[in-house]
């Protein structure tokens, strides 16, 4: 008896129809009406419209009605906020050296914190210095940069960076992951420029990257070793007068597996899904927009960056100085393929722009986003 | 029910006592007051702290119930985690989707609340829901066919009355009409037909508890749904032979009337899964398949019919005894479309196979009694016949609403 309603089920064993098909008799007729009725009043159309009008969520925009995560994360208590990690570069203590070079020096500690992903879902995560992203390092081409590390976590941990660097300097096992308690120090000079990351290469891998350990590092690059692109150079280089006419963001795409069946629940851009849905990010129409765009997703092969009602050229792990892809408004990464993304809204009207990765599922899991572009119109 | 009786004989049975002395209520005090205290130390003191590994507790959520509306997608759960459990977000289709929880707040272990989700579902197509906990542990459920969940109106429950009529009360009075050309029948006869009735009880003993277990395991594990099954069952079958043999054991209508009782609770059961059925938008119910019901259910009748071919019933008497096993299922099928939990329906299966179990046991009595009062009666050609007949009966044509 239940086995065959078991059966019947089944999506592919609805034979709906079949009834109508049999109702030439009094019976079948009657069973047809039970049929059609029990399906209710929706047999006209495909099912509800969801009541409109009601935001769900603290603010932002409300284009996507109810399908969006309930609340709003702690950024408190989790020690970062998303929005102001955007443009949080951590740029060291500078000293010369005899050569006359900079030396930039970085602490970075490994720590175990349990972090809010989705309001209300806490994740045990693995960190650099307590935040998913770790913090930003942001050098210049041909710097020397040493970084102190310390593995106050709970497993060995590591940060490899990807740059060029001697096998020494690695952080794979045997050259610089370390125990928990332990001390390194990782050496080398900032090269090539361009938009780069780090990750701890303790094993397992996935287990260790999909826990949060990795972080975006941006060498940018030296206008006096590219005379030819001299003022591009500059617009890339933190600190400068071109420089600072642009509004520059990190975003890390990353995604968390909360049940760990090696399928993410979670996807985010800055770890916190939906985050940047319901704390649209400010723009400004006059001034251009260059994000450093980074993929660490375990677990599916690629993620990827789409931009509504807008182009952008793009500079694939940013080690040029000219797009290697110019006028795209999508563009997919494997696990760590990053690069830059430069962008206008000189000639839009101000409002409210999404951008979102082009796997509908990772958008509707989390990874979505809206930017507020403000400005009068001349 | 009917257990009064049964219990004032224990009492009396008992040894006199001069009542309690302070000895005895000290022995009373004592073990109770060490349990308290056990449990006090255990609160207070903690020893447990060891155990804790700092690993999260553990989370069992039970999707008991499923509402499809205008409104959207209506679900009961109920929590059975070693702790209070908080539910943080719902997926559908592999996206976050707004919802509200009724009651708000943590789930205690074994409480219940609704979840109310806007998701426009598509009709007649799969849904899958996903519940997350604050832990980050998921939950899923699957929609299999989204159907609208039928509501509680007459244009409703009519025609499932309808249905249940040709599934319960139809087949009964087509067999309990057979009265008549039974009844000419000579003892052999008699005795063959009783074996029969046995042998299709035995069908829907092995049937009912098949589907009560299937149902326990979807209770929430606190229920312990298998061993509620055995022990509802087990209850039900000594309560019935205790009430059914207050005045000795049953013949003729009596009988017939606890045969009708069984084949009852087994259709409120049958009743309850089809309604589920509708609830749960598998109404494709062809007309072949109530049809095959029908003839599967018509050897019910005659079981029912069997134990008063030494009687003189009236009319009365069998417009009785069939919507007695008949009606059950008409019952089943409104309960079952309207409040479908599956603790609820185990239990009733439990309960019909007792019952069932409870008439095996009378009609092989009654067997025995009126073959001449020997066992040998049991083990004759005819009666292991009717009995093997029975089954195969019942089996082949349970061919007809297998699918």
């Amino acid at each position: 008896m239940q086995r065959w309603l078991q059966q019947r089920l089944s999506r592919r064993g609805m034979i709906l129809s079949g009834v109508a098909a049999t109702g030439a008799s009094a019976l079948g007729a009657v069973l047809a009406k039970v049929a059609a009725q029990s399906g209710g009043p929706h047999t006209a159309h495909n099912g509800p419209a969801p009541p409109s009008g009601q935001s769900v969520h603290a603010g932002g925009h409300n284009v996507h009605g109810h399908m969006i995560s309930m609340g709003d994360v702690d950024s408190a208590r989790n020690g970062f906020d998303p929005s102001a990690l955007l443009s949080d570069w951590t740029t060291g203590t500078t000293s010369k050296l005899p050569d006359g070079r900079t030396l930039r020096s970085f602490e970075v500690v490994a720590e175990d914190k349990e972090i809010e992903i989705v309001p209300g879902v806490m994740f045990p995560a693995w960190t650099y210095n307590g935040r998913v992203p770790g913090p930003t390092l942001r050098v210049t081409e041909g710097d020397r940069v040493r970084i102190v590390f310390k593995n106050y976590g709970s497993h060995p941990h590591s940060m490899h960076f990807h740059g060029i660097h001697s096998a020494r300097m690695d952080g794979v096992p045997g050259a610089g992951v370390i125990g928990p308690g332990a001390e390194f120090v990782y050496e080398f000079d900032a090269l090539p420029f361009g938009c780069h990351l780090y990750h701890c290469h303790a094993l397992p891998l996935k287990r260790h990257i999909h826990k949060g350990m990795y972080g975006a590092f941006i060498i940018d690059p030296d206008p006096a070793r590219h005379p030819a692109e001299a003022a591009v150079a500059r617009s890339r280089l933190l600190g400068s007068a071109e420089n600072r006419e642009w509004q520059e963001l990190v975003m890390v795409m990353n995604a968390f597996d909360t049940n760990f069946d090696g399928e993410n629940e979670v996807y985010a851009v800055n770890t916190v899904g939906h985050h940047y849905m319901k704390h649209a990010i400010k723009l400004e129409r006059r001034r251009p927009v260059r994000i450093y765009l980074i993929n660490v997703t375990e677990f599916d092969p690629i993620n990827s960056f789409h931009l509504h009602g807008n182009f952008f050229d793009y500079y694939d792990h940013g080690t040029t100085l000219a797009p290697t892809l110019k006028t795209i408004d999508t563009v997919m990464q494997c696990q760590a393929q990053r690069g830059i993304l430069e962008f206008t809204y000189r000639d839009h009207e101000p409002g409210q722009y999404m951008f979102h990765a082009h796997q509908s599922e990772f958008a509707e899991l989390g990874w979505m986003g809206m930017f507020e572009v403000t400005g009068e119109v001349a | 029910m009917n257990e009064a009786p049964v219990s004032s004989r224990v009492v009396t049975d008992a040894p006199s006592r001069a009542g309690f002395s302070m000895l005895d209520l000290l022995w009373l005090v004592l073990p109770v007051g060490l349990l308290g205290l056990a449990a006090a130390w255990l609160v207070f003191a903690d020893p447990l702290k060891v155990f804790d590994t700092g690993a999260p507790p553990v989370e069992h959520l039970t999707f008991e119930r499923t509402l499809l509306d205008g409104e959207g997608i209506h679900l009961k759960v109920r929590a059975g985690g070693s702790e209070p459990m908080r539910i943080a977000q719902v997926q559908v289709d592999d996206a976050y989707w707004a919802f509200s929880q009724e009651p708000p707040g943590e789930l205690a272990r074994l409480a219940t609340a609704w979840l109310h989700i806007p998701y426009p579902w598509v009709l007649g197509e799969a849904h899958k829901v996903k519940v997350i906990t604050n832990t980050g542990t998921a939950f899923e459920h699957e929609i299999a066919v989204a159907v609208a969940t039928p509501e509680p109106s007459a244009n409703q429950l009519l025609p499932q009355a309808l249905v249940g009529t040709f599934v319960g009360i139809l087949p009964v009075a087509i067999g309990l009409m057979l009265f008549p050309v039974l009844s000419r029948l000579r003892q052999g006869g008699i005795a063959f037909v009783l074996a029969l009735t046995v042998g299709l009880l035995a069908f829907l003993l092995v049937d009912t508890v098949e589907d009560a277990m299937e149902l326990a395991g979807r209770t929430a594990a606190a229920f312990q749904g298998h061993v509620m099954v055995v022990v509802a069952g087990l209850s039900t079958f000594l309560l019935l032979l205790a009430a059914g043999r207050r005045h000795g054991a049953p013949t003729g209508l009596a009988l017939a009337g606890y045969i009708a009782l069984g084949i009852g609770l087994h259709n409120l059961g049958e009743g309850l899964a089809i309604g589920a059925a509708f609830a749960a938008g598998a109404a494709a119910l062809g007309t072949f398949l109530v049809l095959g019901f029908t003839l599967h259910n018509v050897t019910e009748g005659i079981g029912i019919a069997a134990p008063l071919l030494k009687a003189r019933p009236t009319l009365a008497h069998f417009a009785g005894l069939t919507l007695l096993a008949g009606a059950p299922a008409i019952l089943g099928m409104w309960l079952g479309s309207l409040a479908y939990s599956p603790q609820w329906s185990a239990l009733a299966l439990a309960v019909g196979a007792g019952a069932i179990l409870q008439v095996i046991v009378e009609v092989g009595a009654y067997l025995v009694r009126s073959s001449g009062g020997t066992t040998a009666a049991l083990s004759t050609p005819a009666t292991i016949g009717g009995v093997v007949l029975g089954i195969a009966v019942m089996y082949t044509t349970g061919m007809l609403v297998k699918i």
